[in-house]
Formats: C-alpha cells, structure tokens, sequence
C-alpha cells in the first residue's frame, strides 16, 4: 500500500515535471489590489533574514494582509535554472544570467516596453525581447578594482594608474614597500575571475564592444580589449604579484585580508565596495579605481545591470508579485544599502561611486545587439565552450602567468581565437 | 499484491467501500487461501519499497539522460532539436575530451594502495588485538564524514602554512611544495584525500569477508604451527577473494567517475579535471544538456564494460576452505 503510495507521488512528480514550462496560469483583473502570500527568490543569503525582512514589513504596511516569503539560494543560476523546468519557480525571482533574450517570454511575465520603462530605468534592454522588457535591474555595478587606500599611499601611490604599465609598478612598489599581497586573483572561488571579463568594451569606449564580438573571428588579435585585458591579467601573475597559492585562495578571507591591509586590490564590481567597508577597520581605506588604461584622456568604466527582478509567467498571484517588484526597484532602497547604481535613472549615485564622479569617469552601458543578432555572441560563447564568463578561461590565463601550466599566452590567444572562428562559423552555417 | 490486499484485513480502511464488502463476505471461506498468498507476498512488498526508490532514483534517470543524449537542448527551453547519434559523433571526434582520463590513472594508482591498506588493517584487527573495535571505528570514521566537509578540512590542510606544511615543518622538512597549487602534485594531494576518505569502507568490506571464514580453520592452522602471514596468505586470501574482486571493481569505477572530492577542493582547476566535472562543466556551463548526457552514457558504459572484464578475468567462484 505504502509502496503504491509512493509511486504515485513518484509519478505525480514526474508529471509535474514534465510540464515543464506550459502549465497555464490564472488571470487576474488588472486592477486587482495586492493581496495573499507570494514567494520571492533571490540569492542574497546573506540578507534574507535582515534587511529583506525590513524591506517585507514596510512593503506590508503599505499593503495590509500580504505576506512575503523569501527563498535564499546560495548557488543561485544553476538551481533555479533547473527548477525553471517546472512551474514552481517562486513568483518574484532573479532571471538566471544564462537565460537567452528569446526564452524570456516563456519563463517570464512582461511588464511593459522597452520605450516606455526606457523613460524611468537604466539597464532595460539587458533582459529584454521584441521591445518588451521582462527584467529590471535590482542594480547596476561599474566595474574596477577594489583597493585598499592606505596600502597604496603606504607604498607612495596617490594617483590612479593610467596604463597597466603603471599599475604593474605600482603593484611591484606595494610588494616592495609594504610586504601585501599587490593583487589577490580569489581562483579558488573562480567566479571573482570572471569580473574581469566586464571591462570588455570600457577601455574601447566601444558601447558595441560585445554584439561586435559577433562579427570578428579574432576577439584576442593584439590591440583588442580582450587582449589587454588578458594580458594584464597574466603579467600580474607572471611578475609574482598575486597570493602566493591561488588555489587554495578563500573568497570569505579576502574580504578581511583586504579590510585588514594584507591585500591590495582586487577586479570586482562596485557592488563589492559595501562587502569590503563592512569587513575593513575603517570602511575609509577602502576605494574603487576604474581599469588602468584611458581613452581620449578620460578613464572609462563598464556599468552594467546586476540580477535582474522578474514576475514567474506561472505565478498565480501576479498583482502582489507586481506590487512587490515595482516596491523593491523603486522604494526598498536595496540599491542604496548595496552602495549600487540605483535601477531608477534619476536617482543619485551612492556615496561610494563618488570618486568616480569627481574624476569624471566616464561610464559605458553596452547597446544591446540588432534585433536579428539577439544573443549571437553568447550562442557564440557556448558553442566554442570557451566561456567568457566562466571561470575556467581565466584560470587558464592565471596558470600560464604564474608557471604551473607550460602555455605561452600566444598560444592561448591563438587557441581562443581559433575555437572562436570555428564556433562562428559554425552558427553561421546554420 | 491485489490478492494480498483482499486478504489483509488492515488496508481495508484505505480501500473503496465497494471493493471491501465482497472481500469481507467471503474472507471467512477464503481466509486460508488469502493467508497463504499474502505470506507468499509479504517478501515483495518488502522489495517494493526498495525497487521503487531505485527505479524513480536511478533507472528512469539514466533513461531519461539517454534521452537527452539524442537531443541538442540547453537544459531550459521548452524547445529542444532531435539530432540522433550527433552528440556521439561529436564526442568521437573530439578526442581531446577524453585526455581527462589521465586524471584517473592517479585515482586508479590511489586504489591499489587504499585496498592493500585496507586489506593490511582488515587482517591485523581480525587477529586478537588490543582496543580492535576502538582502531575500527577510528578507521572507519572518515567514511562517515560528509564529502563537502571532507574537501573543506583539506582545503585547510593544503593551505600554504597549512596543517600539513605545519607537521611537516616539525619534522624538519624545509622545502614543501604547493599542494594544490603546483601541478605536477595536485592529483597526488587529491588522490591522498581520496584513499583517506574511501579506506574505511574497503576495510569493513574486508573485515566482515574476513569474519565470515570458519574460526576453526584457524585455530586448526594455529595448532599446524602457520604464522600470522602463512594465515593470511592460505586462509584469509582465498577465502575472501570474491570480495576482493567486487572492491576493485568499485575502485576502478570509481577512479573514473571520480567528482566529489577534486570539483569541491579545486573546482577541477590547475589540471584536476576529471571525466565527471568536464561533463557537469558542459551541461550546466556551455549549456550543451545533449552533449554531457551523451558523455555520461559514454562513462556509463565504460564502467559497464570494465565490470564485465574484470567478472571475467576475476571469476567469483566461492573458494571452499573447509
């Protein structure tokens, strides 16, 4: 009996699952006021159960008699991209950076056009299809490095490096004068690594820099981004300037060691700032320096959207789900507590970012590719697997620069750009 | 199990009242009968619970992955292309996703020496020693710990200046390598957290085969005047041979379809990549769900075919030994 019973739930589940992503969804009048309990995803464990909670009780006293349940996820892409094969992917979620523009109608519920939230967010067109938008960023980063500021000036530094020819000596005068750690890669954790990848487009000022890859078959020719970029990276490594053991690196540690001094700089987005002033001495030492390099003799920063707040399409409260989402963007001051790029285009920037702005950094927002070449550099990516944004490609880059692997980093760009060719051509053939 | 159900009178509750009534009326005639049948039952029933959680958890799994194997999916759309063998020709053509199995030579090297370790402690603790049930819980221990510990404990011990460089240094050695970090020494470091996480349980399989030969066969040869080797090469050897074979047989399965430990400790980085990580690399990091589950059948039947050969050439006749 028991047994039966458990098949049957096994079969249940099965059946649940293989309706994957077509389950109908109930429809609500427009004007509906928010009301019952919605489930909200997202991956900030770290404040589900202090900030969020905050931001929930104000959101219900706006609206009596609702209730907001919250679901931390640590690995946040990878889970809910599984479990956006079923329905039950909580009401309000972060859309999965993985997913492509074309899918978004399947998963997601859109929440008006691009031209008309165009007019009041910054970021629209990152989670966006056929004019319609279906993300909101949460927030935006611009992309550098953060440092510790009584470690360069310690070591004589005061001005931020022009070129990263600069910035390796002043990496070399932090070892030599203070004894830190100049640069600390956070291999180990992987992910950090692939924040290098956001300075693409922001040294060539090239706001197409991305849906451009599409058209080259050689991303690491000398002169690219890509190619300074890289090449950077690994004559940190090469030059000794990184932790002594990268694999053993600890992403949790490296906040510390940098609040503490033992650490001088790291490429992370500014979202990071915040992290790194909670675990410091004094949250002063701690600063943000746009990518070594200048165009036009102005420094050039990447600012893009972070997660992106969405409304499941299966969702059966979408009123609430819309009134939390259009409360949290507009009204929580999430981004101001993250010390972000506030999603609302008017709003100031935070206190943090404040230096950029004296120094008159300016900042590039990528276009978003022709409406015929939707997602074409990404389908470009995975099909070469050789993943831009995946830790694996930087690690390589980090190894050949430290001596662990015997790669020259010629033949790292000559293989990149040869999977590359290979994989464009691929798709262009279909 | 339908006729078995009749029968019992327990499951009546749960049953619709229809099906009851006709069972109640003749159960006083039947009742011989339906006992017997729900005797001859109960040991399925048993089994049921069993089967059931093997088929939902591995059998419709594996079918599914096969499946995916024939298709050019991303592991989300709802839109996914029939391609047939093409995920296999690929894989055929690129040889180079196979040269990750030369990581599994150092686990496979790891196995030798985590069984005749095994096998070392499993005949010391059979024979009549001090504290034996205190040494077999000590050696058995780390086989309980779960693996995401595991790899975080040694995270520690492999650190520069970590545990191990720290005992090291006491001994007086002065120059460590990076244990991680270093490339020519990475899979060696890994494959010692292996071996030291995987031992306990070759030596339980050990001890039980051990314990299970006849005592008087020893005494006998005790009395014959046999030393503690001639024991252990003429009784123990022979009489746990089968078990033997079914430990290398895990073993090598096992240094292939190696995860856990390398993907928590090192993510796969600096060379320690092994069939299994470059497979979930490329489901869930090129999203290419057709491609890995083609090779994750292909490992499959690796497996599958080693455990053949080794059935072959290890024959799992029963030595009789009294």
């Amino acid at each position: 009996m028991r047994a039966r019973l458990t098949l049957l739930t096994a079969g249940l589940l099965l059946a649940t699952a293989a309706c994957a992503g077509n389950g109908p969804a109930t429809e609500q009048p427009a004007d509906a006021k928010p009301s019952g309990t919605i489930t909200v995803l997202t991956n900030r464990t770290d404040l589900v159960d202090t900030a969020f909670k905050e931001y929930a009780k104000r959101f219900t006293e706006l609206h009596p008699g609702v209730e907001v349940k919250f679901e931390g996820i640590t690995n946040y892409e990878d889970e809910v991209r599984i479990r956006m094969n079923t329905p039950e992917y909580g009401d309000v979620l972060l859309i999965p950076n993985s997913v492509t523009p074309s899918q978004l109608p399947s998963f997601f519920e859109p929440l008006g056009s691009t031209q008309e939230l165009g007019k009041k967010y910054r970021f629209i067109n990152e989670q966006a299809y056929d004019g319609k938008v279906y993300g909101i960023a949460t927030f935006g980063n611009a992309q550098g490095f953060v440092y510790n500021k009584r470690v360069f000036e310690a070591a004589g530094v005061t001005d931020w490096p022009t070129t990263p020819d600069e910035f390796i000596a002043d990496l070399k005068l932090v070892r030599e004068k203070t004894g830190a750690i100049p640069y600390y890669t956070n291999y180990a954790a992987g992910w950090p690594l692939t924040m290098w990848e956001s300075f693409r487009g922001s040294l060539s000022a090239d706001r197409d820099y991305v849906s451009g890859l599409a058209h080259t078959d050689a991303p690491w020719a000398a002169g690219t981004d890509h190619h300074t970029i890289d090449s950077l990276l690994h004559r940190i490594a090469a030059e000794g300037l990184i932790e002594k053991d990268p694999t053993t690196s600890d992403w949790e540690e490296s906040k510390k060691l940098i609040g503490s001094g033992k650490v001088a700089s790291m490429a992370l987005g500014s979202w990071a700032i915040v992290q790194m002033q909670e675990a410091a001495a004094s949250p002063d030492d701690i600063g943000f320096m746009p990518f070594p390099q200048q165009n036009a003799g102005k420094f050039h920063a990447t600012i893009a959207g972070d997660w992106k707040i969405a409304i499941n399409k299966h969702s059966e409260n979408k009123v609430t789900a819309r009134a939390w989402l259009d409360f949290f963007v507009d009204r929580s001051g999430y981004a101001a507590d993250s010390g972000s790029i506030p999603p609302v285009a008017d709003a100031p920037l935070p206190e943090q970012l404040k230096p950029l702005e004296d120094k008159d950094v300016q900042f590039v927002e990528q276009n978003p590719a022709p409406a015929n070449e939707t997602g074409l550099t990404n389908d470009i990516d995975e099909k070469s697997e050789i993943g831009l944004n995946q830790p694996e490609y930087r690690q390589r880059i980090v190894d050949a620069g430290r001596g662990a692997s015997e790669e020259s980093l010629e033949a790292i760009f000559t293989d990149l750009n040869a999977k590359w060719k290979t994989a464009r051509a691929a798709l262009a053939g279909n | 199990m339908v006729r078995s159900r009749t029968g019992h009178p327990a499951p009546k509750v749960a049953e619709p009242a229809g099906a009851a009534v006709p069972a109640a009326r003749h159960q006083r005639v039947r009742r011989p009968l339906a006992e017997r049948a729900r005797r001859r039952a109960t040991p399925y029933l048993f089994i049921a619970a069993a089967l059931v959680l093997l088929v939902v958890f591995t059998y419709v799994p594996v079918v599914s992955m096969f499946g995916y194997s024939l298709l050019d999916w991303d592991g989300l759309d709802p839109v996914s292309e029939f391609v047939g063998a093409g995920n296999y020709a690929e894989l055929v053509t690129r040889p180079e996703l196979f040269g990750v199995f030369t990581v599994s030579l150092y686990y496979f090297g790891g196995t030798v020496v985590q069984l005749a370790a095994a096998l070392y402690f499993a005949a010391i603790l059979s024979f009549k020693v001090r504290f034996r049930n205190f040494f077999k819980g000590v050696l058995f221990f780390p086989y309980l710990i779960n693996g995401v510990a595991i790899g975080f404990i040694f995270l520690y011990v492999f650190k520069p200046d970590g545990v191990l460089d720290t005992l090291l240094g006491l001994l007086g050695v002065e120059d460590k390598p990076l244990w991680l970090g270093d490339r020519s020494v990475v899979n060696h470091s890994l494959t010692g957290v292996s071996i030291w996480r995987y031992f306990g349980l070759n030596l339980v399989l050990f001890l039980g085969a051990i314990q299970s030969i006849p005592a008087h066969l020893f005494e006998a040869a005790q009395m014959d005047g046999a030393t503690r080797w001639q024991q252990f090469r003429h009784i123990i050897v022979p009489g746990i041979r089968p078990v033997i074979g079914l430990n290398l047989i895990l073993g090598v399965s096992g240094a292939l379809s190696v995860f856990e430990i390398p993907y928590i400790m090192t993510g796969g980085a600096n060379g320690s990549a092994t069939f299994v990580i470059q497979t979930v690399n490329t489901a869930f990091k090129y999203h290419k769900v057709g491609l890995a589950s083609a090779m994750a059948v292909v490992l499959l039947a690796l497996v599958l075919i080693v455990t053949w050969i080794q059935r072959r050439t290890i024959p799992d006749d029963t030595t009789e030994l009294s």
